[in-house]
């Protein structure tokens, strides 16, 4: 009943100061809802990043040259041209965890249909690649494991470059020139989409054999992608493959790999790593603004402090309590914070729909980061309303009257 | 204790304001005893300590030495939430500078005192709109404060002091704001209510004309009482 009558009093005072009421509202909207649209898009970079690594199956192994020290990315100098056909060959015969295996050479190239004229990546693959990265065909088909082995002049487009040299026209059987070479169309890819800073359709398959001869002139491959049997222990099909390789290479025991094998694992954690970094980067920027808000909020309620004290002076004076006077402010205080945190919630919701609707980025709201926010924001709301009430209702009566 | 018709008395009341290096004797010992339904002025020069008296009365501070009892209770040894029931049901202060509420309705500045002392949301209503009647506002119950001349938020604040039936009502230049005319109106008010209620009624002025509704005057000079003047 009391708590009832005191609700209804700090409410009355929110109603009477509703320029105070509304700017501190403000400041607790805007620093909540902006911590919370800041992390959803850190938050939807790194979700958007898992999916594309979970699509492309998590059996996957990729076998690059170069020691692990150099994470194999461009390996040390002379180590680039250790993988071959062969290493390719025996993994699948004699790893009985893989399941699959396409040795890769890549390039770069410009590659012409009648007068149009298209720069794109060519990665010459074996046979197996639409498997291993659960890939479909539009139309057509890939190449074969006989076309591989015979380094036929064959190619699969991805369906960007599809559409750029095509234009919608079925390409199967027409020719394109990749380097001045006559490659035949005899497929194309299904769309894949964006993967974060590139196509993954604006791409060219042909046989790795074709690219080594014709393309690239040379004799080894410059990475093998592995899948591990279905259900298998990733962890124990890399390891089959190490062991293998090291005795393929002759490398003696306790000298440095010459290639690396990782999996997706590994390749997530590099990729994540810089999802976490734009997090981080984001959530900097919006902790300045619910720091912002915060100071806002401070100043709102240090400025009205004479007439709160005041009033709470002239409250005292009619008979309220120490008590009274606390729980009026505090439940003032926890009114605003509540108020302003909600529609700040609702507000960083919904700009993070907003901005993933029109600025086609993935977000995902955090609660850790609405509940981080909102507390942040409650705690300073609650602290400044209440603090000074708090000292004010220590005061005499008399001396409350007369602050200034 | 004392015999009945004592609402007030106080002995040899001190109050010191320490201020740092220099401390300041606002009051050097008040011995008086004041009668249940008296109207009484307390006058003297600027300085001369009647608003530290008068807050000390009014419990809305306490003297550094000395004894003072209302009603037969011990108020001066009294905690802070005694004291803040005593202001709320036995005192009504009045202020020279009103202290009303902001921004908020007469009605509402009425019932502040009967919102402190848990009556029903409905009774409060009625009783402030007795009270508002009573200092003749009638009708201005949903003005605001600032909306408000100065005698007008002067009645506001008697309505406010009387509402909770309290047997004490402080006023300290309650006309010291307002103009002459007005200041009378104001005057007409607590006399009005002295004569029907029998309540006990203690101004602070400087005005002689004020002081002569006043059936007993104290003269206060540097803190002590220099004389008492009986009509
Ligand atoms: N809070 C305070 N701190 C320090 N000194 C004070 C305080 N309040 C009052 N005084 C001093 O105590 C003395 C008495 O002050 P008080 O306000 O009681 O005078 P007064 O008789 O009401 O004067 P006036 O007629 O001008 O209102 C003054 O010298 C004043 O400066
Ligand atoms: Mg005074």
């Amino acid at each position: 009943m009391k708590i009832f009558r005191t609700i209804k009093v700090a409410l009355k005072a929110l109603g009477r100061n509703k320029m105070r009421t509304f700017l501190t509202a403000l400041g607790i909207i805007i620093g909540v809802g902006a911590v919370i649209a800041m992390v959803s898009i850190g938050q939807g970079a790194k979700k958007e990043i898992e999916k594309r690594f979970s699509e492309m199956g998590t059996n996957l192994l990729f076998v690059r040259p170069g020691s692990r020290e150099f994470r194999g990315r461009h390996g040390g100098g002379g180590s680039y041209d250790t993988l071959t056909d062969a290493d390719a060959q025996a993994i699948i015969e004699q790893c009985n965890l893989v399941q699959y295996v396409s040795p890769n050479v890549n390039t770069r190239v410009q590659v012409i249909y009648s007068n149009k004229n298209w720069n794109t990546s060519i990665y010459g693959v074996g046979d197996k690649y639409p498997l291993i990265r659960n890939w479909d065909i539009d139309e057509g088909a890939f190449f074969t494991e006989a076309q591989v082995k015979t380094g036929q002049k064959v190619c699969v487009l991805g369906s960007e470059v599809n559409n750029n040299l095509f234009e919608g026209m079925s390409p199967i059987g027409q020719v394109i020139r990749i380097k001045k070479i006559p490659f035949r169309v005899i497929g194309t890819m299904k769309t894949k989409g964006e993967a974060m800073w590139f196509s993954q359709d604006d791409v060219i398959f042909i046989p790795y054999t074709t690219a080594q001869t014709r393309l690239v002139g040379i004799n080894y491959v410059q990475s093998i992608d592995v899948s591990a049997v279905e259900g298998s222990d990733t962890a124990e099909a890399q390891e089959q493959i190490e062991e293998l390789l090291r005795i393929r290479h002759k490398i003696a025991p306790g000298a440095d790999d010459d290639f690396n094998v990782r999996d997706m694992a590994d390749i997530q954690e590099g990729a994540q790593e810089s999802t976490q970094i734009l997090t981080i980067l984001l959530g900097g920027i919006a902790s300045i603004s619910l720091l912002v808000g915060g100071i806002g909020i401070m100043n709102i309620m240090l400025v009205s402090v004479t007439e709160r004290i005041r009033e709470i002076g002239v409250r005292m004076s009619v008979g309220a309590r120490e008590n009274d006077i606390l729980l009026q402010f505090l439940i003032e205080a926890i009114v605003l914070s509540l108020m302003g945190g909600i529609i700040g919630i609702l507000l960083g919701v919904g700009s993070s729909k907003l901005i993933s609707q029109f600025a086609g980025m993935e977000t995902s709201v955090s609660l850790g980061s609405i509940l981080l926010a909102f507390l942040f924001a409650g705690s300073v709301g609650v602290f400044f309303g209440f603090y000074p009430a708090r000292k004010a209702s220590k005061l005499n009566p008399i001396d409350a009257l007369r602050y200034e | 204790m004392s015999e009945n018709n004592t609402i007030i008395k106080l002995e040899n009341i001190t109050k010191t304001y320490d201020m740092g290096e220099t401390k300041l004797e606002a009051l050097k010992g008040i011995t008086y005893t004041i009668k249940r339904g008296e109207m009484m002025a307390i006058m003297g020069p600027s300085g001369s300590g009647k608003s530290t008296l008068m807050n000390i009365i009014g419990c809305l501070d306490k003297p550094t030495k000395g004894t003072y009892y209302l009603e037969d209770e011990k108020v001066s040894t009294m905690d802070k939430n005694r004291l803040a029931g005593i202001r709320n049901r036995r005192i009504g202060f009045v202020f020279q500078n009103f202290n009303l509420l902001a921004r908020t309705s007469s009605l509402e500045n009425v019932e502040l005192p009967l919102i402190y002392s848990n009556v029903p949301a409905k009774e409060a209503r009625e009783k402030a709109r007795q009270a508002i009647k009573q200092v003749g506002l009638e009708g201005w119950e949903e003005h605001k404060t600032n909306q408000l001349s100065g005698g007008e938020k002067q009645r506001v604040a008697i309505a406010r002091a009387l509402v909770n039936s309290p047997s004490l009502i402080l006023a300290d230049e309650p006309t010291g704001n307002l103009d002459t005319k007005t200041g009378m109106d104001i005057m007409e008010v607590f006399k009005s209510l002295h004569e029907e209620s029998g309540i006990t009624i203690i101004l602070v002025t400087h005005d002689p004309e004020i002081s002569d509704y006043a059936e007993n005057i104290i003269h206060i000079r540097d803190g002590l009482i220099e004389k008492e003047d009986r009509r």
